[in-house]
Parts: structure tokens; sequence; C-alpha cells
């Protein structure tokens, strides 16, 4: 399993680059236009500068290319910097007209000033992937979005399994009991109807009419005493509901159903004839055996958790990763798309093997080498 | 219902006008506590000059000033200087190419320092840096110099005669910034400069706080800001992201929030949240035109990429049988009371407002579907096949309209396709998602400025109180073609040469009444020969909290224009 | 597909009776799956031949003096509650604030709906069972089909949805018409974009199937690769399958509400049940109905379907029928 692992994480590299160019020339030939959102009272002559100042006028290997750089080196060492106070990601820069006299003096006194055959150098931070709606730089924001987005779309998906699990296996162990059915149609009707629904319905029913709960989350508040970690839950419940309530339908169906195929197998027979207690024959053996697809979903989600719930997120303002990227989208902000996208594919690729390794554990039978 | 609401309101203000005067609204600096805004398109930067989205622009308003700025009747009011320079208060010289600014004394930046004509000087060079990509570079069209006589003195010099040299630094669109903070900021460098874009050091009433881009702004209020007491709130928070519904919700309905913008909402859905009873919504009106623009070209898809859209003629809508009965057969009251309520006027006119502007040649507030019927059958397009559908010289008369997506918009199309149906015109609708729509990508096949249809529905609208550049759009070399790249505001692809030299004659002339006179017969010229069809007069309508007092909806500017003056109601 | 041959060689054997029977029997015997058969054929006959019976049409505005009467009545029941609320016989469930027909929209919407949701699920659902199976079952070919699937989750959709749209739209409105190009394009790109969920479930259960005795017999005794799956793979893997096929039809329905948002899906004047469902939150408050009824019948639709999955599989599964 350990050389498994090991062969699956090189080949990922190969795969992720080539992931990272598909999306990369998917998104140069969607059409689309930074300046979209710019009024049109701005004259074109002044948007095409202002696309120039983008880098846009670049040719497209040389926007990859430096894409990847940004991405896999500049990012990095600057996240070391950023620890340590090095400066791995400075370099020299020759100096030039933008560069005001006053800031070359204290460039001088800081020591970061050179002379070379060609002129002037000063020692300056290279260029992150910067976003072009904010212009600056992206991991700064997508740092900054993290917060909300685990605290609402993480908490949802915990809540979502913890409740998914025990009744898709209580539903398939009592089949077409009052509760099996009673689940079957909250979790059907849970699934079909969409969140930017659901959504506004909880907000007019608990912000507007009752006033229980706040219909935009504060972005702003910082948990530190009990009174904020009420306030924090309280904004937090309406989202996590409506996402919970996805979240289990799904999960629950699919333990629900391996459940089923499980129970009618031999060896469940097997077990019980041999006197062993229905609670372990149901919680140990069957669980165990069913739980393979359960695993694929619950794996597939996870990625989607830090991908935020783009709908979701739009309907309670939480303003979290979803967000970020629907806004950059509209905006043809192309390197923060991009750049989420490519952090979004690590993630698919990292929990899918995850749930090969876990498939393993689950089956010792299933072999892959 | 709407009575009921209409009664409400009436109620609201009578009950709120004198508790405003005996409120007595004066007071320390930061009494009231907290304001909450909310714009649903989120700020994603706090540098007008490197975004140019109204968002970005007006949220800057609340940090960063302009030398004047104008007021909600459109007039022009000092801000950071002593007066408006005329040619009557010798600010502005004779032949009209200098203009003298003189800045009050005694004005500081938030961080203390003092407010120079430097900083004016800087800002220009700031923006017309040749890299720099400045949003706002029309602001300083013609401008050849600045010069800074001494500290309280700006004079802009322009290259030729500018009867309105109230472009630079006038407006939220222009605002001055810091030079001591931009200085390495310049051209190419503008994207290094995070900390500066997030945080600009201004003269306005609020400092940032905190700026979380695409989310939201907290501020403080300005303890260097010029004049006492002002402003009452002590922070802001300002809050973007959602939808117009939310905004609106959150203001009239849970009151939660104090101020939301521009709410694009059908009348019933604002009058059903105004029964919340938290919050008022507010209008007012700019040139903001929805209007339909008609193909002069011919959009056929069987035509080449070098000929779609861009050869003429259209195969009918050049008639003017044709585009009269068009007109004629749209009920532009109805399409005001379904889409837009207090929010809407009905017009005739490409240039609405100011009312200087306004041409008053034209009427259209009545439908007429016979008489439209009877234009056509007169002109001969009549229906020769039997299949509902008129023929002008063999080619039935279908026409694909496509607008943005937005839940009006799509209930103006169904509408206008019905009465056009009844004149024998079948319209097929498409509705396309805005930020394609609105891009300049010229690989999309998809955007306005293609127009690769036979109508598009869009509004439009320009800044400041002179329509010179905006009557700008209906010249022929304004078309979009792909010589262009499909740049180009004449969306139309009108042409004419009387109407080339008019606007000609209209740059060259000064004095308020000749302009606007040539202004007028330029808007009936591009309406009543085919350019497009006006529907609606837009206006803006935000919402504020019944207990915010002070808001004055200003189109001709930023909306948050006097958020210093603004205050809690009891408070 | 599976069961075609699977009753062919049955049939040979006995052919008395048709396996399809035994199944139908298993079938009645589950009340859940007859219920939901009912209600399924209830809403499509409703949606396909209501128009005939209930004529008006769903895009018709009427002159403007009428739709300012006519516009924004209440569905007839709400006198029950109201006795002044604005009703009209003419139509029961109300009218939009157009004035047009809600009942007819409804009805024009489901046309649309279902047809768009079976027919990207069926899409979805066979290309993910087909790759899913494959790379289970093919050692070699799983390493590449399940990078190919890593690659199409990590798309981003929107950007995938403008470029098909840029691509294929044109061509497809030549071939099928206006219409029927767009519907080859919304089934295809949600069919395109929604199968990876299925064939990684599938592609997991058959990993640990494999190893199972029964296959291995089977395998022992020299059944061919093609027979194997067919026969003993694919029943077994039955279940997720028929999951994910009731919860994509859900989403496919919802997919296309949101594509024609983005305006790559229908004409705007042209309802589905999504699309009222959008519009109409807006309205919530004060014309609920404009969203419980198009709510509802997706949800039902959903719903129906999933019982008649859930007695489908109890039916195809030998080891059940005829218990």
């Amino acid at each position: 399993m350990l050389t498994f692992t090991i062969r699956r994480l090189i080949l990922a590299i190969p795969t992720l680059l080539f992931i990272s160019l598909v999306i990369f020339l998917l998104l140069q030939l969607a059409p689309g236009d930074p300046m979209a959102q710019v009024p049109l009272t701005v004259p074109p002559e002044v948007k095409e500068k202002m696309r120039e100042a983008l880098g846009l006028g670049e040719p497209l290997h040389i926007q990859y290319i430096k894409w990847l750089r940004q991405f896999f080196w500049v990012e990095p060492l600057n996240l070391l910097d950023t620890w340590f106070g090095t400066e791995f990601a400075w370099h020299w820069v020759p100096v030039d007209s933008s560069i005001s006299e006053s800031r070359l003096a204290v460039l001088a006194e800081e020591g970061r000033l050179r002379d070379t055959a060609e002129g002037q150098e000063y020692w300056s931070p290279e260029l992150r992937v910067i976003s072009w709606q904010t212009r600056s730089p992206v991991m700064e924001i997508v740092a900054q979005r993290i917060p909300q987005t685990l605290w609402v779309v993480g908490v949802a998906y915990i809540v979502g399994i913890l409740i998914a699990l025990p009744i898709g296996i209580y539903s398939a162990y009592r089949q077409y009991s009052w509760f099996d059915n009673a689940g079957t149609l909250v979790t059907m009707i849970g699934f079909s109807v969409p969140p930017f629904f659901s959504g506004v319905l909880v907000i007019v029913i608990f912000s507007v009419q009752l006033n229980w709960f706040p219909s935009i989350y504060d972005t702003t508040l910082v948990v530190d005493d009990w009174e904020s970690f009420k306030r924090q839950i309280n904004q937090m419940f309406l989202p996590v509901m409506v996402l919970a309530l996805q979240i289990t339908s799904q999960i629950s169906r699919f333990m629900r159903a391996s459940m089923l195929d499980n129970l009618n197998q031999d060896y469940v027979r097997t077990a019980r004839a041999k006197g062993m207690r229905e609670r372990v024959v149901v919680m140990t053996h069957v669980l165990r055996n069913s739980m393979i697809p359960v695993v694929t979903v619950i794996a597939l989600g996870i990625p989607s958790i830090f991908g935020g719930a783009i709908i979701t997120e739009q309907v309670f303002k939480v303003n979290g990763i979803g967000q970020l990227l629907i806004t950059a989208i509209q905006a043809n902000d192309l390197p923060m798309v991009q750049t989420l996208t490519f952090i979004f594919a690590v993630l698919i690729v990292l929990f899918n093997l995850i749930a090969d390794v876990l498939y393993g554990i689950l089956d010792p039978r299933i072999r892959y080498d | 219902m709407i009575l009921k609401s209409a009664l409400w309101g009436a109620a609201a203000a009578v009950a709120l006008t004198p508790m405003a005067y005996a409120d007595g609204h004066e007071g320390e600096r930061g009494r009231d506590g907290e304001v909450k805004i909310i714009y649903w398109q989120a700020p994603s930067i706090l540098n007008p000059f490197l975004s140019g989205g109204t968002k970005d622009v007006e949220s800057a308003s609340m940090i960063i000033e302009p030398l004047a700025r104008y007021n909600e009747k459109g007039e022009l009011v000092p801000w950071l200087v002593d007066e408006i320079p005329t040619t009557d208060n010798g600010g502005v010289n004779a032949e009209l190419t200098q203009i003298t600014w003189k800045i009050s004394p005694g004005i500081t930046w938030s961080d203390g320092s003092a407010f120079t004509s430097a900083d004016v000087k800087f800002t220009y060079e700031y923006c017309t840096h040749p890299e720099g990509g400045c949003a706002q570079v029309t602001k300083f069209e013609g401008v050849t110099s600045v010069e800074t006589p001494d500290d309280l003195t700006v004079v802009v010099n322009f290259d030729k005669p500018t009867p309105n040299p109230y472009g630079p630094f006038v407006g939220g669109e222009s605002p001055i910034l810091q030079a001591a903070q931009f200085a390495d900021c310049m051209g190419a460098r503008a994207p290094e400069c995070t900390e500066q874009n997030f945080n600009p050091i201004g003269t306005g009433p609020f400092t940032v706080t905190e700026f979380k881009p695409n989310d939201v702004i907290t501020m403080a209020a300005n303890e260097n800001f010029r004049h006492e007491g002002k402003p009452a709130f002590a922070s802001v928070t300002f809050k973007g992201g959602g939808d117009a519904t939310a905004a609106g919700r959150a203001v009239m309905e849970t009151g939660e929030f104090d101020y939301a913008w521009n709410l694009q909402l059908a009348p019933d859905v604002i009058a059903q949240m105004e029964q919340g009873g938290k919050g008022t919504p507010v209008a007012g009106f700019g040139p903001l035109v929805e209007r339909l623009m008609l193909n002069n070209t011919n959009p056929d898809p069987a035509l080449g990429p070098d000929e779609r859209s861009v050869i003429k003629p259209h195969p009918f809508l050049g008639e003017p049988a044709v585009y009269q009965a068009m007109s004629l057969a749209i009920d532009r009251p109805l399409l005001v009371e379904v889409g837009y309520g207090q929010a809407g006027k009905v017009t005739c006119n490409w240039v609405p407002a100011p009312e200087a502007f306004s041409s008053t040649s034209m009427s259209c507030d009545t439908q007429d579907i016979a008489g439209a019927n009877k234009l056509l059958d007169d002109a001969g397009f009549v229906d020769s096949d039997g299949d509902g559908i008129r023929e002008v010289n063999g080619v039935p008369m279908k026409i694909l309209y496509q607008t943005s997506t937005n839940a009006v918009r799509q209930d103006f199309q169904a509408l206008i396709k019905q009465w056009w149906s009844e004149i024998g015109i079948e319209a097929e609708l498409r509705n396309l998602s805005a930020s394609v729509f609105f891009g300049g990508d010229p690989g999309s096949p998809d955007t306005f400025q293609k127009f690769y249809a036979d109508v598009q529905m869009y509004a439009n609208t320009f800044n400041g109180t002179d329509p010179q550049a905006y009557l700008g759009n209906g010249l022929c070399d304004k078309a979009p073609s792909p010589a262009s790249q499909w740049q180009g505001e004449n969306i139309s692809r009108f042409c004419m040469e009387e109407y080339d030299a008019l606007h000609a004659q209209l740059s060259e002339t000064a004095g308020i009444d000749a302009r606007a006179e040539i202004a007028k017969q330029l808007n009936d010229m591009m309406v009543q020969n085919g350019g497009m069809i006006p529907l609606v007069h837009r206006g803006r309508l935000s919402a504020h909290a019944n207990s915010l007092g002070g808001v004055i909806l200003n189109v001709w500017d930023s909306e948050l224009w006097n958020v210093a003056d603004w205050y809690r109601i009891g408070g | 597909m599976t069961d075609a041959t699977h009753s062919d060689d049955i049939s040979k054997a006995e052919p008395a009776r048709n396996q399809w029977w035994d199944v139908w029997d298993q079938f009645k015997t589950h009340r859940g799956a007859m219920v939901g058969l009912i209600v399924f054929v209830t809403i499509v006959f409703g949606v396909f031949f209501g128009p005939f019976i209930w004529t008006a049409d769903p895009q018709a505005i009427p002159p403007v003096v009428d739709m300012i009467k006519t516009r924004d009545f209440r569905p007839i029941y709400t006198v029950l509650w109201d006795s002044g609320a604005k009703v009209s016989w003419a139509n029961p469930l109300g009218t939009d604030n157009l004035a047009r027909d809600n009942l007819a929209r409804l009805m024009y919407g489901g046309r649309v709906s279902i047809a768009v949701g079976l027919v990207a699920m069926v899409l979805s659902i066979v290309l993910g069972a087909l790759i899913g199976v494959l790379a289970g079952y093919f050692k070699k070919l799983d390493g590449p089909l399940m990078r190919l699937t890593d690659l199409f989750l990590a798309l981003p959709l929107l950007p995938l949805i403008l470029v098909a749209s840029l691509l294929f739209r044109e061509p497809l409105a030549n071939t099928f018409g206006v219409e029927g190009g767009i519907f080859v394009l919304i089934v295809a790109l949600i069919g395109v974009t929604s199968w990876m969920q299925t064939a990684r479930i599938v592609r997991g259960d058959v990993l640990a199937l494999k190893e199972r005795e029964f296959v291995l017999a089977a395998k022992s005794i020299g059944t061919p690769n093609r027979r194997m799956i067919t026969r003993h793979i694919l029943p077994n893997v039955m279940s997720p399958i028929m999951v994910s096929a009731t919860l994509g039809i859900a989403a496919a329905i919802i997919t296309e509400s949101a594509l024609s948002f983005l305006g790559f899906g229908f004409p705007p004047d042209f309802p589905t049940w999504g699309r009222l469902l959008n519009d109409s939150v807006d309205r919530m408050v004060s014309y609920p109905e404009r969203v419980i009824w198009p709510g509802t019948l997706i949800s039902l639709t959903v719903l129906s379907v999933n019982y008649m999955g859930d007695g489908l599989r109890d039916a195809l599964d030998p080891r059940i029928r005829g218990r």
C-alpha cells in the first residue's frame, strides 16, 4: 500500500500539471473580459489600456509559464519569507524612472541598492500571483476567505455526515418502516429543493418573520470569548442548516442503499447463525462492507468544502471561497480563477488518493499492485 | 396595497421631517456609533483609478475626495476649494484654455500632513502615466499641464478652448491621491502597491481600518477631518456581495443595515419590502436611459465574420415606417409600472437629463397598435404569405432581440415581443450573462459591441452634466468593426453626415444655451432616424433605514457624497 | 441494457415465462414503487397531454388594458381563507406579474424539465457506470480513466459551459433547430459534467466485487469479460447507480435553470420548472404559490423516481425476487 501511495503521489505531479494546462486553456478560450464590470461610460480605448496594464497582451505560453513560476516557485518562497522573515522570494531589479528619489534614498540606507555594469539595481520582492480585480496577491485573499468557508461549509459537512450515517444505517435496517419513509421524504425534498430557494425561505421565516437569526453573515466577527462564540453560532445557523440538509440527503441515500445491498449477503446470515449479537453484525460487519461508496462520496465532497458552496455563500453573504470564485469568474479575473481551480484540483487528486487507500483498509482484498 | 404603502411612506415622511430638525443633529464627532452600508456588488479595490467600477468609486469616495463635486441637482459645489472657478470670477480664462483652482487653506490628510497643490499635480501625473492603465484618464483629456504656482493654487492648462473645463479633479471618479503615499506606485508598479490601493490616505470623513477585498470594509471617523463635529458616526461597516433583493431586505425588512445601494427590483417587490417598516426607498434621476438599440447593419449569420453586423443596410430595420411602428407599438407607461415604478419615467429621449439638454419635441406616452399597423400597411410592408408575419421586400420581419440577464429586462422582453407580434413582427428572445454581454471580448459572439442580433436592450448614461462625449457615441467612425477589434461606442452603427457635422459644431460652441440647443437636435436626429428606441428614463433607487438621517440621494456623483452629514435620528 | 442479455438467456431456457414478468410481478408488490409509478405517470401525462385540455398559451400576454386587470391573480383556492383575494376561474392557479397563466406555464415548464432531467440523468449514469466499471474491472484502464475523472472534477463548470456554448451553439442550432439545439447542448453539458461521482462510486464497488468469491468462481470457469461485467458485476452495483440516478434528476432540473439564468438555456420567455422557481423567489412572500407549485412538482418527480428506483432494484435482485 505504501509503494502504491508513493507511486500515485509521484504520478500526481504530471497529472496536476496537465490539469493546470487544461484549466488555463479553457479559461483563455472562454469568452469574457476583465473590463466587463467597468461602466459603459469608460471609453473602449481606455479599457484597452487597462487590459494592457494587466498583461493581457502577452502571448499565451508566456502567461502560462509566468503563472506556473509564480504559483510553484514565488508563492512557496513567499510563504517561507512570511514565516521566517527571510528574503528568498526577492531579487535584483534594475532601477527605472518609476522609482522616486526618496525611495532610492531609503533603499540605499537599507543596503538594498547596488551598482552593476548596466546600471543601478535594487532588491525587491518578486511579483506574486496578482488578482486582476484587486491588484493584490491572490493567496492573501484566499487565506482571508478560508476561515469563514471552513466555519460554515466545513461545519455543515461534519453535521451532515453525523446526521446522515445513522439515518442511512437505521433506514436500511428497518427498510420501509415509517422512519425509513419519513427519511426518504425529507432527504429527497431536501435534495430537490435548490439552495437559492431554501436559503431565501429560511431567511424569510427565521430572519424576517421571527427575527431569530441574522440574514447577513458578519465576516469581521472575531471569536475570542463566549459571547462572540454565541454570536458566531447564531449567524452560522441558517447557512449550516441549508447546506447540511443537502449533504445529509446525499450521503444518507448512498449509505442506505449500500447497507441494503450488504444486509442480504450470505456472510450476514452466517454471522447471525454463529450467534453474534445483532449490533455487532450490523455495526461492524455490514457497516464496514457498506462504507466503500460512502467513503467515495465523502472524499469527493471534502475538496468542495474548500471550494465553498457558491449559492449558499451568496445567499447568506458568507463571502467565502465559493463567493470569491464566482465573483472572479464574473469579473474574468483569470489569475484568481486559475489559482482557485488549481488548488481545488490538488485537493481532488489528493482526496481521491486517500479514498483509494481507504478502500484497501476497508476491504483488504482490494489490491492495486 | 400600493396606496397603503404610499400612505405609509407619506406618514413616515411627515413624522420624520420635524424630528430631523428637532433632533438637532449637531454634536461631537463619532457620537452616533456605527453605520452599516450594504452594496450588493462588493468593492474590490479602493483606488478608483485602477478599477472604474461604480462600487469601487463610491466606496472610495468616503475616503478620498475631489476638488469639487456635483450635488443632487447636478450643480457644481466646491469641496476642497473655496469656490468654483468660472469666467466671471476669473478662475477660467477668457480663451477657455486654463482653469485655476484655489484650495481652501487648512485642509489636512488623515495622517495629519497638509493637503497641497503638489498632491493634485501628482494625481494628474499618476493617472496619465502611459503604463498605468488608469480608468479615469478621459477626465484628463485635453490637459497639457498642471501647474502649482503655490501650495494652494492649481492651474490646469488645456490644449484647446474647453467650454466645460470641469473634468479633472471634479466628481467622485477623479479624487485626489496623496503624493507621499503613491509616489512609488506609478505606471507599471501600480499592482505592487496593495497596501496603498487598499488603504488610501484621504481627506474624506472616514479612514480605512480593514479592507477585505470583495467582502467588507471597516472604517473609522477621520480624526483630522476638516469639519468640526463631523462625521456623526464613529465607524462604518461597508458590506458587499449577494444580490439586490437581499440588500433591500436587510435594510427595509430586518433592519440589519442602514443603507442599501441601487436596488434594481420590480416595484411590487420594493413595495412588499417597504411594508417591513424599517426603511424607506429613495429615488433620484440622472441621465440613465433603458433603450432598444436598432442594428443599422446586417447581422445575418450567413455573412462571414468580416461582414456580419458590419455591412449596411439592415434588411428592414432601416425603413422609417418599421422603426416608427416598432416604437408606436410599445406601451411605455406600462413598462415603467411593471419594471421600475417610482424609479422610472417614460422617455422618448436619448439624453433625458439634465433638463436644459432634454429635448421636448417628441411624445411617446401612448401605445398605438392600430397606428403602427397602418404605418406598416401604408409603407406596403404587408403579410403576403399569411403566416402572421409581415414581409419587407420578401424578407419576413423576424427579429432576434437580446439583452443581459436581469428579471426586469426579461419581463420587458416578453411584453415587447407580445406587442410586436400584434403588428406582424416576430421576435426571438435571447438573454445573456451580463459578464459576457458587457465584456469586450472580441472572441465572443455574444457581446453587445458585436451586436449579432437585430435589436438589443440595455441602459447607458454619462458622467457629469455635459453630454458632449456621450453624444459622440453616434459618430460614424465610432462604430465597432473587426478592424477596431470590435471596440467602439456607436453600438447601433448609426451614421449620418449631418449628425457628425453638428457634433463637430457642438464641440466648438460655448455657452450653455447654445450647447443645449445643439444637443437637443443631435438627440432628436438619433432617435428619429432609427438609431435607437428609448424606453425608460431610469432612476437610481436606494433605501435607507428610517433611523438614518441626512441621506440625500445624488445620482450625479457618488451616492455616498454627503456621508459626513449622515446621522442617527434620535441616536 | 444489462438485463436484456440476462433475460434472453433465461427466456431461451424457459420460453413459457419471460423473466420481465417476474420483474414486473415483484415490482407490483412494492407499494412505494407502485405509488411512485402512478405519480410519475400522472405528472408526465399531465405535462405532455395537459396542454391539449388546458389550452391557455404560456407565453401570451393579454393586451395592455386586460393585462393590468388580470395580472397577479391568486390561485382559486385562496378564496377559502381570504375572500377578498383577486382570483378568477379562468386561471385556476392564478397568473404571473405579466398576466400569463400559471397552470399553462407549469405544464409547458414540466415538459422541458422532465425531458432534460431524464435524458441528462441517463447520459450521466451511462457514462459514469461505463467508466466506473471499466476502470474498476480492467487494471490497465484504472489509472488513465481515474485521472480523466480527476480532470473533469477539477474543471470549473462556468467557463466550461461558456466555451461549449461558444463552440457548439450555432452548429447544433443549425442541425436541430433553435430549441432542439439548445436541448441537445444543455443535456450534453449536464451529462458530461456530472458523471464523475457515479464513476468513482461504481469503480470503488467494482474493485471490491472483483475479489469476491462468486466473481472469482465465475472467472475460474472461464466466463468471458463481457459476460462477467453484464451478468455479475453490473447487477451488483445497481443500487448506488439507482441512487445516483434519482439524485441526478433533481440536479439536472436545477442545473438547467442555472444555465438559462446565465443565458445558455432556453429563451427567457420559455418556462421551465427551475426557471419558474428561480424567477418567483423574490415574490415568495406575496405569491407563495409561484414557488410552491414548481418546487412541489420537482420534489414529487424526484420522489416518485426514487421509489420507482427502489422497486426496480428489488425487482431486479434475484435474491429478493421470489422471496
